[in-house]
């Protein structure tokens, strides 16, 4: 069970998925003119965050909620908010 | 048509959320708990160990039914460098006596089972509604939004976490900053119960709780921990985000390095993923602590900051329970003056003062900046380990007394004797 790809990890987790409604949002005009760090890429424990082809992607159904990124990001350029009600990571033993 | 204005409303059902409810309930006020996720203790995940007596004198007897793990008999703390581990094993029977000093949750179950409690002394649960921020009028808080409709109340509870939301959006406190949280990352594997009983040497419903400290997180301020469940085991770390961040390391790379190294793989072995989970944890102490009560507001639990770790333990629910219990009391005798007003609810803080909550928070105040000392996580593990390994090492050749041997090992690590001093006066003090 070790060396367990993150991908693989959250695979066994519960998530009931908000179809449409991303609840992360990257301003990427932000990340490109302040951001010096890329927090984002290496902070987020459920590697979320990627960059492709010089944009900084999220894949937001994977996200833990637990809002590091949030705190880690230092241009602001995140719009992070908790999924809707009843959605996203669902903790069963928690 | 008047309005509905109900005594309380409780935004998040996790343990602050859920005692404020109950304590509040159990005095006949009208309270309502609101919880984002589908059920209380979905969105919830912890890396300590719940100390119990303040529930206890909440609840009595809570553990005769509440779903609690294993009573925490076994405390140990583990100095780890790459390849060695020095552990401090504490174990005791008086521990496993009512009303028990720790137990094991997993807070899925019991932030559950709380709730439930809560609505039972008559609070009215709302799961599955996310809080989209407080009502103001005339600059008092006096209700919530949720899904553009409003909510009304005397007073407002923000029980919603790390990241408090609530508080932020009513402008008692901004994000946390970098140097004040750090991230947990987490598993929880399946295991047998009898392989985790002879594996750890627990007798029926003993358990183990380890703190770990240095190589775990690769030198960075933060430690480790595992802790036995009845048929799981929790395994995490908690990494301050600063020095993450300066060294651009990744929790998930460090979380998989701890997972393999030689103490921690066979504790593990054999066992089966069955959650992986991350959590925010506030680490400022009382350097970031916002102001815990504005007009029609309260914080408690973590939006408020509460939590001590000193190496030794981690603690974040006990102060969580306590800090929702002395918010409920302030709201009782408030609702007993009918006087809500700001100079009316600051005595809260001054409630907390007096309460060991905020007691405790001053008492290992330092310990915030001494665990984050970077001797500690590389320089004193491999000084213990190397003067441990001089002292069994059998080579055929002539050995050394102690004395020489401490000596040579504390030259040997470029530790100061002035820095040792320090920090073991440091350490006195703030631990």
């Amino acid at each position: 069970m070790n060396r367990l790809p993150v991908t693989e990890k959250l695979a066994v987790n519960k998530y009931e998925l908000d179809e449409g409604h991303p609840h992360i949002a990257v301003n990427e005009e932000v990340c490109r003119a302040k951001c010096k760090n890329l927090a984002c890429l290496y902070v987020c424990p459920a590697n979320v965050y990627s960059e492709q082809n010089g944009r900084i992607m999220a894949d937001w159904a994977g996200c833990l909620e637990c809002g590091t990124c949030l705190v880690a990001c230092p241009s602001d350029a995140l719009q992070w908010v908790y999924p809707r009600g009843g959605f996203g990571v669902i903790y069963r033993s928690g | 048509m008047a309005e509905d204005v109900f005594d309380a409303i409780i935004v998040g059902a996790g343990v602050a959320g859920s005692s404020a409810a109950y304590r509040l309930a159990k005095a006949g006020l009208q309270v309502v708990l609101i919880e984002r996720g589908p059920f209380p203790g979905s969105k919830n995940l912890s890396g300590g160990v719940l100390y119990g007596r303040v529930l206890h004198d909440l609840i009595p007897n809570f553990w005769e039914s509440a779903p609690v793990e294993r009573v925490i008999t076994n405390q140990v703390v583990s100095f780890l460098t790459a390849d060695s581990s020095v552990n401090l094993d504490f174990k005791t029977e008086t521990f496993n006596q009512p009303p028990y000093n720790g137990f094991t949750v997993l807070r899925a179950r019991f932030d559950r089972w709380l709730a439930e409690q809560a609505e039972a002394a008559g609070a009215m649960l709302v799961p599955g509604i996310k809080v989209d921020g407080v009502v103001k009028r005339d600059g008092k808080v006096v209700g919530i939004s949720a899904d553009n409709e409003e909510m009304l109340a005397k007073v407002v509870i923000a029980a919603d976490g790390a990241n408090s939301f609530i508080a932020q959006q009513a402008g008692l406190r901004d994000k946390i900053p970098t140097g004040h949280a750090a991230v947990g990352v987490k598993e929880v594997i399946g295991l047998p119960r009898e392989v985790i009983e002879e594996r750890f040497h627990l007798n029926g419903n003993e358990g183990t709780a380890y703190n770990i400290v240095g190589f775990a997180t690769r030198g960075v301020p933060g430690g480790g921990f595992l802790y036995t469940n009845q048929e799981s085991l929790s395994v995490g770390l908690v990494i301050h985000l600063e020095a993450m961040v300066e060294r651009q390391l990744k929790p998930a790379e460090i979380f998989e390095d701890f997972l393999v190294h030689p103490m921690i793989a066979p504790l593990i072995k054999g066992g089966k993923l069955l959650e992986y989970g991350a959590h925010l944890v506030p680490e400022g102490g009382l350097k970031m602590m916002p102001p815990l009560a504005a007009d029609g507001l309260l914080l408690v639990g973590d939006a408020a900051g509460f939590g001590v770790n000193n190496g030794f333990v981690v603690r974040g629910m006990d102060l969580a329970i306590g800090s929702a219990v002395a918010a409920a009391e302030t709201i009782i005798e408030a609702q007993a003056a009918d006087d809500f007003s700001a100079a009316r609810l600051q005595s809260y803080p001054s409630r907390l003062e007096k309460s060991f909550v905020m007691q405790d928070m001053r008492t290992y105040a330092r310990a915030v900046d001494f665990m984050k000392n970077e001797r500690l996580f590389e320089a004193y593990p491999a000084l213990l380990s190397n003067i441990l390994a001089d002292i069994y090492r059998q080579e055929a050749q002539p050995k050394k007394n102690l004395v020489p041997t401490l000596l040579k090992n504390l030259k040997a690590s470029k530790i100061s004797l002035l820095d040792l001093l320090k920090d073991a006066l440091a350490g006195g003090r703030a631990l």
